[in-house]
This record gives C-alpha cells, sequence and structure tokens, in this order.
C-alpha cells in the first residue's frame, strides 16, 4: 500500500476520532445536541448551565479517559503480540489485568477496604497514586513471570495456557480475600470489575493521563525495536538490537499503560487483543510506526463507540463499558481465528 | 587478500545449568577473507550451528576470540554492520511484505525511528537487484515458497550491506534446482561484492564445486581446512564422510551407494544409455561382471538416437534354468522386468 493511502486513512481515523469524541459528549441520560456542545467547550460561560456542568465535569473527563484507556490498551496489546509472538496476547488475556488488579486490591486491602470506585476517590491524590503504582507493579511482576516461563517454552499455545493459569491464579488470591467479605463490599468490587469511564475525575484523571503520557511516549519511541522483533530474536540480534534491553523497555511501558488504566477504570477486556488486528487489516502492514498511531486512533475511537452504545440512547440505563467491549470484541476474534484459520501465523 | 574474520584458540559451547558444555575445543584458527566463499561441512550434530551461530556472535565462545576486521569484542550495534545473517528460523510474521522484510535490513542503519534514507533505499535496490525478487516484493512472506522465501532473506541479508555474510543451511529444503542456483548466486555474490561468505551445508558436490575453502568439522575428530581439491587429494574427504554403506569416488568427486547385487551380469555398449543402464542394474541388484562371467549378457544398442536393450543368456547361468533366445526390449523397464522373470536378483528375495 502506498504511503499516501495510509496517510488518507490516518487522516479518515483523525476525523472520525473527533466525531466519536463530539458524540459521545452528547450521548448519555441527558441528551445534549452537539451545536450546545460544541458551544459549551469552546465558548466560555452563557448557554444552559447545567448542560455546561454535565458537559465539563462529568462527560468531558470520561471521554478523556475514553481516549486514554483506548490508546493505551491498545498499544499494549500490539506491543505483546509482537514481543510474544503470538496472535491472541493481550494484557487481559496473558494475566496482566489481574496482576494490576491484585495490586489494587493489595492496596484496598491492607488499608482494611475494598478496591471500590467510592473508596478508591476517598483516597485523594496521594492515594490515587499509591493504586496506580501499585496496580502497574502487579501488572510488571505478572508479566515478568509469563516472560520468564515463555523463554522456556517456546509454544504459541502453551503460553497462552500459563497466561490463563497466571489470570486464574491471580482471580484466586483477590477471590481468598472476597470471601472473607461482607456481600456489600463483594458487590461494590463486582461493580468495578465491570468497568467503567467515568469514575476518573480531578486529580485521578490527570495521574492516569500522566501515566499513560509516559507509558505511551515508550512506546512510540520504541516502535523501531519492535519491527526487529517481528523476525524473531536470533535475527533480531544479528540486527543489533539488544533483546534482553528491548524486552525491559517493552514490559516497562506495557506495565504502566496496562496497570494504571486497569487501576482506574477496571480491567476492560477485548481492545488490546482486537483493535491491533484491525489496525493490521485496515493498514495492511506489519510495520509498528504505522500500526502504533493507526491502534491509537482506533483503540479511541473504539472505546468512544463502546461508551456511546453503553449509554443506551434515548434511555436511562448505563451498561457497564466490559459488557460492550466485550460484545463487540469477542466477534472481531472470533473472525479474525476463522479467517487465518490458525493461531501460529506469528511461528 | 585481508581477513574479515579471524579467531584464535576459539572453544565454542554452551552453558547448561552452569555448566560448559563444550562443543568443539580443538579449532585451528580460522580466516575469512573478503571475496571468498567457505563451505562448512560436517556430519549431523558435529557442532556446525554452534560454530557459525558462535562467529556471528549470536552466542558467546567459551573460549578464545573472534575478531573482526582486527577488532574484538564488538557491541551488537557494532557487529550488526560487519555481519549479517541467513538463519533457519522460519519467518512467517503476519502480514509482512516481501519489501518490508527485506527493508528490515537496513535496521543497523536506519534512522532511530527506523526511517530510511536515499541511501537505505539503494541499497534495498540493489539487495532486490542481485537477487531477482523484484517480482515478488508485494507478496505476503508466509505465501513465499521454501526457495523464494530462502532467497527472500538473503535479499534482506545484503540489504544490511555488511563485509561479512553467514548462512545456516541455506540449501536446505530446497529442490536440486534451486540449490544449485542458490550457491551459483552465493559464489557470483562473493566475487563481484567482494563479501566474505560462510554457509553450512550438507551438499558435499555442490559445496566441493563452488567453495573456495571448505571447513570440515566432525563430532569426534579433527578440524580440516583447505581447498576442496587438496582436501580431496589428500583423502581426508574419504576419511571423514566414508562409511560401509557410502564409499567417496575420488576420480568423480561424488558419493556412491557400492553394489550390493550377487547376481552378476556383463554389460556392453556406450555412452549415456549405457551409463544409465548400469545405474539400473546396480540398483536392481545386480554387479556389472567383466569377462565372460554372470547370468548373461545386456547390449545397449542405440539406432536411429532410439536405444534399445538385448538380452543375451549367458553360460553361466545358473544350473537348471533353461532361458531361451536373446530378449530385445525398447525401455529399461522392461529390461529390468524380463530379468526379473529369468534370474532373479538378490534383492529380490
Amino acid at each position: 500500500m502506498r504511503s499516501s493511502i495510509r496517510r488518507f486513512r490516518l487522516g479518515g481515523l483523525l476525523l472520525l476520532l473527533v466525531l466519536a469524541f463530539l458524540l459521545d459528549l452528547s450521548s448519555g441520560p441527558v441528551r445534549i445536541p452537539l451545536r450546545e456542545i460544541c458551544h459549551i467547550l469552546f465558548s466560555r460561560g452563557s448557554g444552559d448551565q447545567t448542560w455546561a456542568f454535565i458537559v465539563r465535569s462529568i462527560r468531558l473527563p470520561k471521554a478523556i479517559t475514553a481516549v486514554l484507556a483506548g490508546c493505551g490498551l491498545s498499544v499494549s496489546g500490539l506491543q505483546m503480540q509482537t514481543m510474544f509472538r503470538n496472535p491472541l496476547a493481550e494484557p487481559g488475556v496473558l494475566g496482566i489485568t489481574a496482576g494490576a488488579s491484585f495490586g489494587v486490591a493489595a492496596v484496598m486491602l491492607s488499608g482494611g477496604g475494598m478496591a471500590t470506585l467510592y473508596a478508591i476517590r476517598e483516597l485523594g491524590s496521594p492515594g490515587s497514586w499509591l493504586i496506580a503504582i501499585a496496580a502497574c507493579i502487579g501488572a510488571g511482576l505478572v508479566m515478568l513471570l509469563v516472560l520468564a516461563l515463555s523463554s522456556r517454552l517456546r509454544d504459541n499455545v502453551l503460553m497462552l495456557v500459563i497466561g490463563l493459569m497466571m489470570n486464574s491464579i491471580t482471580v484466586a488470591l483477590t477471590s481468598i480475600w472476597q470471601y472473607f467479605s461482607n456481600p456489600e463490599e463483594v458487590k461494590e468490587y463486582l461493580l468495578w470489575t465491570f468497568g467503567s469511564l467515568g469514575g476518573v475525575t480531578g486529580s485521578q484523571l490527570y495521574i492516569l493521563m500522566a501515566i499513560v503520557c509516559i507509558g505511551l511516549t515508550i512506546v512510540f519511541l520504541c516502535s523501531k525495536l519492535l519491527d526487529a522483533l517481528l523476525l524473531g530474536e536470533n535475527y533480531a540480534r544479528s540486527m543489533g538490537l539488544t533483546v534482553k534491553r528491548a524486552r525491559v523497555i517493552i514490559v516497562c511501558s506495557t506495565s504502566l499503560l496496562a496497570g494504571s488504566i486497569t487501576a482506574f477504570c477496571g480491567p476492560i477486556g477485548f481492545i488490546g487483543i482486537a483493535v491491533p488486528h484491525l489496525a493490521r487489516l485496515l493498514f495492511n502492514t506489519s510495520g509498528h510506526r504505522i500500526l502504533m498511531p493507526a491502534s491509537c486512533l482506533i483503540g479511541a475511537i473504539l472505546l468512544l463507540a463502546c461508551d456511546c452504545i453503553a449509554q443506551w440512547p434515548g434511555t436511562q440505563t448505563v451498561l457497564p463499558i466490559n459488557i460492550i467491549t466485550s460484545l463487540v470484541g469477542a466477534p472481531v476474534v472470533i473472525y479474525l481465528l476463522v479467517r487465518k484459520k490458525n493461531l501460529n501465523i506469528y511461528r | 587478500m585481508s581477513a574479515l574474520l579471524h579467531t584464535q584458540l576459539l572453544q565454542t559451547g554452551y552453558h547448561q545449568g552452569g555448566k560448559k558444555i563444550l562443543v568443539s575445543d580443538s579449532l585451528p584458527e580460522l580466516t575469512i577473507g573478503a571475496g571468498q566463499l567457505i563451505c562448512l561441512l560436517g556430519p549431523n550434530g558435529s557442532g556446525k550451528s554452534t560454530l557459525l551461530r558462535t562467529l556471528a556472535g549470536l552466542q558467546p565462545a567459551l573460549g578464545g576470540r573472534v575478531e573482526i576486521e582486527g577488532r574484538s569484542g564488538l557491541s551488537s550495534a557494532g557487529l550488526a554492520k560487519k555481519i549479517s545473517l541467513v538463519l533457519t528460523d522460519r519467518i512467517t510474521g503476519n502480514n509482512l511484505d516481501v519489501y518490508s522484510l527485506v527493508a528490515l535490513g537496513r535496521y543497523p542503519w536506519s534512522t532511530w525511528l527506523g526511517g530510511l534514507r536515499e541511501t537505505d533505499r539503494a541499497a534495498i535496490r540493489r539487495a532486490i537487484e542481485s537477487t531477482g525478487i523484484g517480482e515478488l516484493l508485494e507478496r505476503k512472506v508466509f505465501t513465499l515458497s521454501d526457495g523464494e522465501s530462502q532467497k527472500v532473506m538473503l535479499a534482506r541479508a545484503l540489504a544490511q550491506d555488511t563485509p561479512l555474510l553467514m548462512l545456516d543451511e541455506p540449501t536446505a529444503h530446497l529442490d536440486l534446482p534451486s540449490r544449485i542456483r542458490l550457491m551459483r548466486l552465493l559464489h557470483r555474490l562473493a566475487r563481484e561484492l567482494n563479501k566474505g561468505i560462510l554457509l553450512s551445508t550438507h551438499e558435499l558436490d555442490l559445496a566441493l564445486q563452488v567453495a573456495d575453502e571448505v571447513w570440515l568439522i566432525q563430532a569426534a575428530g579433527p578440524f580440516h581446512k583447505g581447498t576442496p581439491e587438496d582436501l580431496i587429494l589428500d583423502g581426508i574427504f574419504e576419511a571423514v564422510f566414508a562409511r560401509e554403506d557410502v564409499t567417496f569416488d575420488r576420480a568423480a568427486g561424488v558419493f556412491r551407494i557400492p553394489p550390493e547385487g550377487q547376481v552378476q551380469i556383463r554389460l556392453e555398449g556406450e555412452g549415456v544409455p549405457a551409463f544409465w543402464t548400469r545405474r539400473a542394474l546396480q540398483r536392481a541388484g545386480y554387479s556389472i561382471a567383466g569377462g565372460g562371467a554372470g547370468i548373461g549378457l545386456v547390449r545397449v544398442l542405440v539406432d536411429a538416437g532410439r536405444p534399445t536393450w538385448v538380452l543375451e543368456p549367458g553360460h553361466g547361468a545358473a544350473a537348471g534354468q533353461t532361458p531361451g533366445g536373446p530378449a530385445r526390449f525398447d525401455s529399461i523397464a522392461g529390461l529390468l522386468e524380463g530379468l526379473r522373470r529369468s534370474h532373479p536378483s538378490k534383492a529380490d528375495h
């Protein structure tokens, strides 16, 4: 594909992103017309004060969170798929998100509380940092463990099984603590695992933004070394890549992204696995210099769209975001598997 | 001729559970010069790949040193500008098209974000041209045949534009014409681009034809190196490769399966048809006898360009058998069938 077509498509995606962003701002229990949204965003004061409040303090943070989470999750999925040479790798599948959840749970437990959105919000800025760091460390530890095991096993399917097992272990550890909690707390925790973009406000949003931006910067800077890894470790080394260092960089950036997003939004599934494949389909390339921005754009658009659907149009109902991403993501993954017919395309 | 690569007291092997496992411990000084094509030969499990990987810097030497253009201990980024590799690792990376794969060869030279400059593009063009893969550029890597894939990987290595090129069994999985083409291509590249090329292979006869130097490695036994002709004349090939079931024909430079047949037969005739008749008879278990011995005489006649075969029963026919007169056949298959009916060879039992 010529680079001009690629640039055209990237531009189209950017436009789509702006549209999806505005649409997300306008949809919700209270419908606000697009023109009003623009008015509120780009001019100060005037108009309906209630609408302005809703947009500025509820919907704008939520939409920004959706963009951050969409970018971060799809990019970490892309990185993991390349590093593990496995088309099904993503933070959720390999237990990274579970590790992050466990980090969050551990902090909450040691504080004697529950990992609920409400509780996290009550912690204030230092507490939010603590949660974010704990989630990143949890994610990083699981990822290092999976990485250590994967260097012993070169089989893709076994890798996935190990990821599932890691998932089970972390979920089990969290469950032990759930078992001894009272029903209300368990319900709160369950609500957190449904995932939510709406709970990130104020200082949390700035923290999330800072961590995701650091993670994304690292990822963009290392898109060249991801390209080398496409040919496998031996070739990568023969082209001058220090594989160990590359792995450390990838583990760090993925843990930052997946960890911080999981800490604040709960485990959001399927974005990480589906988006990189969509980017490859749309841009017909495996060069990371194009796949990275493409995944970011598609991930953000997809999560914004899922959020629009979640505020079931015309009703007061708001479904958890995870339900929608699963409903959208699972068919994409099935389609990919049927179309590619095997899992070993990275071997 | 300047030495691109030179080794001293090199020991190869690997670490396993904190212990050093030596694969080759008595290697002589090895040198690869510019414009030289060197074939690394040796039976399976003799340490060919380990030596190649050690020379290429993919695994550390257990002892001694490898100097590249007079310097040892190059960083992997520095090494990548000196040595390019074609490995046996299968590349099926998703969605990778041939051009992008070849372009990846510019990795050590491209900008820190992976951008290609005009010099990079020129190197890619040259690599594509000299391997003749211009028609494959749009194809996805996983749709390539083994032969095409090998050429593409060679193009990637050439795009890396290094003085040294090492290939690990590049002719494996290829059919005979592709093998010959690849070897000729490598021979030409060594000459035209003045590269030092080292390749490991099992293709003895091809290696003997194209190699400037042969390195013969054995699992247990000395390491030999020299021009292929010297090694043949010194009887080293026979010593290393000959077994009871394989003999090395020093006159023809090929390995032969020795005749197994107990039943002797005589053969008369000349030229190509006689050569292939001999091969067919030997395979069917007959050994070609001289003089008046044998169960009969096969005469190869050529009439107007078409060979025919005449089988005359001989005096030495086995007792109790009463063969008739001469029989005529118009194909080797017919001849073998006729022979089998009248004189079953040992191989048929």
